[in-house]
């Protein structure tokens, strides 16, 4: 019932994916998606997408690659039907190709955009995401708030099972009644999930306080990080793919 | 009757819980289900109600098979009380608290309002009816999720920890208490790591380790083994230990508690 939540447990594991400087894999990020916005022609969407599956491969998350874009799916189909229509009223009432194929391309451009999220997400640790985010000038509270967020998921996921489990145990039937009734079904889960996660955020503070969080003014971290050769010629690479295809995209005219 | 045969019980996530269950647990009986953490305790209770179904096997309620069911069928006989009651807590006043399982089952205003009395009594928990379940001492809360399963009367009664956060005195009520419950004829199964309590209950023992039932006896043969008890990181109770370092016990009357321990030194004593 709450698999999606899967979809934010990290699991550690180790290729040359994992090891790559995070900033290295947000630049990833954002040459990626730069391609794929100027670019919008079924074939040059089809390329962007295949490129992304080597990278899948190197770091060996095809189960939770396939479960991201399993969940995606029905937007991108949402996507491409709201594109057909779009181009049928506005076409006189006729379906060409042209709307054919852009209606794909759209789609497969949210298909490549979850790919590409997919692959930074899956093999960045929350850890060397706050760090990342640290070294981009973000405030350190708000890097430990965003990574205890996604580091708690798996914790509230067992705990809206179990709550679940206990109110089923007390004769609650959530699929029962009619719209209305079964959104009220949800009441007796929700307020102690929500009153658990109040009560869990201030033991958490109170327990890094007591550990002396904010006792320092500059606080430094285990792990640093430092960009390698090997980080510095990936850096290169993207920025050299970037060039090219916006020269191609302006000069050549390719879409 | 509860029977669980061959049961085998994998989650999602690939964790082996349960391996090859077999179990009956007879209306009337008292059993405790101990064991060391992750043993598969709280999976196999799950089962009784059909929270969780079996991966393969499977368990009879009173000859209803759990996969035939729906759970809040199966719960109206089968009363499970969660470890911890801020899991379950959620409505505005203590009696609203109560009457939700009452309600849920289709019981009749009257005679919701006629249970909610009684409980409240037998619970101690009167005084504060009309004020908020979140107001209350963690033992109250405990108390309180124990009333709001009782008040529905189950044939089976299945607690998970339920001595934990409890106060001595508490706990001794708790003991009368579940003796009592049971005395009427009541199907008792409680989990628990408290074997001190156990001691005092003398229920039926199951003792699981990985997933598996590796002892299932009675109490004065269980407790004592040291060595069983400790292949799932429990020990016997102080009072037991020291009896079988000082060869106290007597056939037909294992020392688990100090009223045993008593009697066997005041025979000793007065009969030598």
């Amino acid at each position: 019932m709450l698999s999606f939540l899967e979809v934010f447990r990290f699991r550690r594991r180790d290729s040359p994916l994992h090891r790559l400087d995070p900033r290295v894999k947000a630049l990833y990020l954002l040459v990626m998606s730069v391609i794929s916005i100027v670019y919008y022609s079924l074939a040059a969407m089809f390329t962007i997408f295949i490129s992304t599956i080597p990278l899948i491969a190197v770091a060996k998350v095809y189960k939770e690659w396939i479960r991201s874009l399993r969940g995606a799916l029905f937007l991108a189909s949402m996507i491409i039907f709201v594109n057909m229509l779009a181009g049928y009223l506005s076409g006189g009432f006729s379906l060409t190709m042209d709307v054919v194929s852009y209606a794909f391309s759209m789609g497969l451009r949210f298909l490549t955009f979850t790919s590409v999220f997919s692959i930074f997400f899956l093999t960045t640790t929350p850890e060397d995401l706050s760090l990342a985010l640290e070294k981009l000038g973000v405030p350190y509270d708000y890097c430990f708030a965003f990574t205890s967020a996604i580091r708690f998921v798996p914790d509230l996921a067992l705990e809206i099972q179990t709550v679940i489990d206990a109110q089923r145990s007390r004769g609650l039937e959530l699929e029962k009644g009619n719209i209305i009734r079964r959104i009220r079904n949800y009441i007796p889960i929700l307020i102690p999930v929500f009153i658990r996660s109040f009560t869990r955020s201030i033991e958490l503070a109170e327990a890094m306080e007591a550990r002396g969080y904010g006792a320092s003014e500059r606080r430094t971290s285990i792990y640093e990080l430092y960009m390698k050769h090997s980080d510095y010629a990936i850096v290169a690479i993207l920025l050299c793919v970037l060039a090219l295809s916006i020269l191609l995209r302006i000069y050549a005219n390719w879409y | 009757m509860i029977e669980v045969r061959n049961v085998y019980f994998t989650y999602p996530g690939g964790v082996e819980a349960l391996r090859n269950i077999n179990l009956t647990i007879d209306r009337g009986e008292f059993t405790a289900i101990m064991g060391e953490n992750g043993a598969g305790k709280t999976t196999l209770i799950k089962m009784f109600n059909g929270l969780l179904k079996p991966s393969r096997g499977c368990v009879l309620v009173d000859g209803i098979d759990t996969r035939e069911a729906s759970v809040a069928e199966l719960s109206r006989k089968v009363g499970i009380v969660f470890q911890n009651p801020e899991h379950q807590l959620f409505a505005e006043t203590i009696e609203e608290e109560i009457a939700f399982a009452l309600r849920n089952f289709g019981f009749p205003e009257d005679e919701v309002a006629r249970r909610i009395d009684s409980i409240l009594k037998f619970t101690g928990l009167e005084r504060y009816r009309g004020s908020s379940p979140f107001m209350l001492s963690g033992g109250e809360k405990k108390r309180l999720a124990l009333a709001s399963i009782l008040v529905f009367d189950p044939d089976y009664l299945v607690l998970d920890e339920p001595t934990i956060g409890q106060d001595p005195e508490q706990k001794d009520k708790l003991l009368q208490f579940l003796v009592e419950v049971n005395r009427r004829g009541k199907t008792v199964i409680m989990v628990t790591h408290d074997v001190e309590f156990v001691a005092e209950c003398k229920p039926r023992v199951i003792l699981m380790r990985k997933g598996e039932i590796i002892a299932d006896g009675s109490a004065d043969k269980i407790l004592v083994d040291e060595n069983l008890m400790k292949s799932t990181s429990l020990l016997p109770p102080q009072i037991s230990a020291f009896a079988s370092k000082l060869n106290l016990h007597r056939p037909g009357c294992t020392i688990l508690n100090v009223d045993d321990a008593f009697r066997i030194l005041v025979d000793l004593y007065i009969g030598g």
